[in-house]
Parts: structure tokens; C-alpha cells; sequence
């Protein structure tokens, strides 16, 4: 794939384009499908001296503890496993964040992964976002903390969403984009509203 | 519906995030073993009506395989505990003395 970059010349052919171009869907909640966003898939030994610089240097932001996220602006870093953490950043930013890992996990072991093109991510809002989750996934939502990082399924597909602003913030793999955006679409349908 | 605490990641996980992977604790026969021990391994299952020991991945989740303590009658969970142990923690072995007088033991 062709990238822009310093140097090259501007090419709106090269622009990232999310999975869904933004669509909407407007219930009794607003499902949005957002993007792209820049994603980098850290695997390491989470508790390595080296690993706290090397998010620090990718995305400026501490280590998250077991199942949180730590978002500040346009960037968090989110706990997905007890050696993997899911870096999010705007999208031109991945490939000099990468950079930045490698050099400071230089000898260590670790994959670090550009997956930005690989997620889709949506926002759900409104004050009866969460009816729209727990329609879709086995979670309790009541007992989620406020910078919790749930994995989990949403219908048939894997799904990793937080609360974020008025809402939720999810991300699934773009592959099945569509179908989320369905799930979501369908269970905000007015009249459709829990109790 | 069975609910299934994953020790790596902390979730309370439902059985449909979770991937069953059978009986746990079982001693590997590979390349050189006899007929029998690797025909035994392969194919032999306890299957009890009670106390099992069983392999889950939280593959909604974290992805990793952890070991579950629980009984096939009841659904009761005894407890859970990572994949690295070689057998199962000695306070699921004594809640389930406590909790089935008799019991014969999960080898
Ligand atoms: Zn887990």
C-alpha cells in the first residue's frame, strides 16, 4: 500500500477511509461509525522496566492498569491482556509512534503492530447509550468502572468498547464493520428502548 | 448459564465469551510412548457426574486459557486458576473436600 509521507506529493487516493465513511444512524440512542483512528497493537511483557517508556514515547500517556483505559485528548492506551495493550492516536501519527517503540524496546521482546486499518470504532450516545450494549453484549453495564476497558462480544463478534464523553465508545474489526453498525443500528431502534 | 471468573483478566466472564477446551490436567504422550498411553491420552476422558477440571479460553477477552474447578451436576463453580499450574490450588482443593465429603480427588 502506498502511504503519504514527507517528501511525496499530496494524493487525496491515499486519504484513509474509515470502514463505513461516517454513517449515522439516529434512535432512540445515535450510533456513529467515526475514524479512522490510529492503532498500534503493543504485546510485551507488561511489567519490563523498558515497557512504561515506550508507550510514554509512543502516545505521551502512563500504563494502564488490568482492564482500564488512560485517554487524554485524541490519545488513550487501553489494558487488553496481561501482556498487550491496545495505543490509540491520530492516524498520521502511527508510523512515527511505531518508530519511537522500537527504538525504545530495542532488545526487548515485543510486537508492536500498526492495526489502525484493521478496526472499525463507533460511538454510541445519548443517555440510553447503554441499552444499546447490553442488548448486544453479556455485560453489566452497571458494574462497568467509568475507565474500563471491556472485551467482550457484541452478537456474534468480538467487540472492546469504554464509556467515553455521553456515551460509548467501541471497536470491532473492520471486516465485519458492517454488521456492527447493523447490531448497533438495529438494537437503538425507537420503541425499542429497555423498561 | 455458567459464569466463569478469568484469572488473568478479572472478568466475570458468560459461558458464550468463553471457549471450552475440555478436561484439564491431562499427562501429554507424545513421540516414543506406548500404544496404550497415547491411545489413553488421545481418547480416555473421566466425564464424571461431579467434580471436573477443565480448560476455558477467554476468547471474547483476553485470549488467554485458564483452568476452571466446578461440578457437572450442579454448575457449582469451585474456582478458577491460570494454565501454568500444574494442578489445582490448594484452597479450590479444599472447598471442594469441604463441599463433596468423599470425593475422590481430581486425579
Ligand atoms: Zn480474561
Amino acid at each position: 500500500m502506498t502511504r503519504t509521507g514527507p517528501g511525496r506529493m499530496f494524493d487525496a487516493s491515499h486519504m484513509p477511509q474509515s470502514a463505513l465513511g461516517g454513517a449515522v444512524f439516529d434512535g432512540f440512542a445515535r450510533v456513529q461509525e467515526i475514524g479512522p483512528l490510529g492503532m498500534i497493537s503493543l504485546r510485551c511483557a507488561l511489567d519490563h522496566p523498558a515497557c512504561p517508556a515506550a508507550v510514554q514515547a509512543a502516545v505521551g500517556l502512563g500504563l494502564p492498569a488490568q482492564r482500564r483505559i488512560i485517554m487524554d485528548g485524541q490519545r488513550a492506551v487501553g489494558w487488553m491482556s496481561p501482556d498487550e495493550l491496545l495505543l490509540i492516536l491520530p492516524y498520521a501519527d502511527a508510523a512515527a509512534a511505531l518508530q519511537r517503540i522500537a527504538a525504545a524496546l530495542d532488545g526487548v521482546h515485543h510486537l508492536a503492530v500498526d492495526v489502525s486499518d484493521a478496526r472499525a470504532v463507533f460511538r454510541i450516545t445519548g443517555p440510553r447509550a447503554d441499552q444499546v450494549l447490553t442488548k448486544l453484549c453479556p455485560v453489566d453495564l452497571a458494574a462497568l468502572a467509568p475507565d474500563e476497558l471491556r472485551r467482550t462480544r457484541a452478537a456474534q463478534v468480538a467487540a472492546a468498547f469504554w464509556r467515553e464523553g455521553d456515551g460509548y465508545t467501541l471497536v470491532s474489526f473492520r471486516s465485519v464493520a458492517g454488521y456492527v453498525m447493523g447490531l448497533l443500528s438495529h438494537s437503538a431502534q425507537r420503541g425499542s428502548e429497555l423498561g | 448459564m455458567l459464569t466463569l471468573e478469568c484469572p488473568y483478566c478479572g472478568v466475570k466472564a458468560e459461558e458464550t465469551e468463553l471457549t471450552p477446551g475440555y478436561e484439564a490436567h491431562l499427562k501429554r504422550f507424545g513421540p516414543g510412548s506406548s500404544d496404550d498411553d497415547f491411545e489413553s491420552y488421545m481418547f480416555a476422558r473421566k466425564n464424571p457426574k461431579g467434580v471436573h477440571f477443565e480448560r476455558w479460553r477467554h476468547a471474547y477477552g483476553c485470549g488467554k486459557w485458564f483452568l476452571a474447578a466446578r461440578c457437572t451436576v450442579t454448575l457449582e463453580v469451585f474456582g478458577t486458576y491460570p494454565a501454568q499450574l500444574g494442578e489445582p490450588p490448594a484452597d479450590i482443593i479444599a472447598k471442594i473436600t469441604a463441599k463433596r465429603p468423599g470425593w475422590e480427588g481430581y486425579k
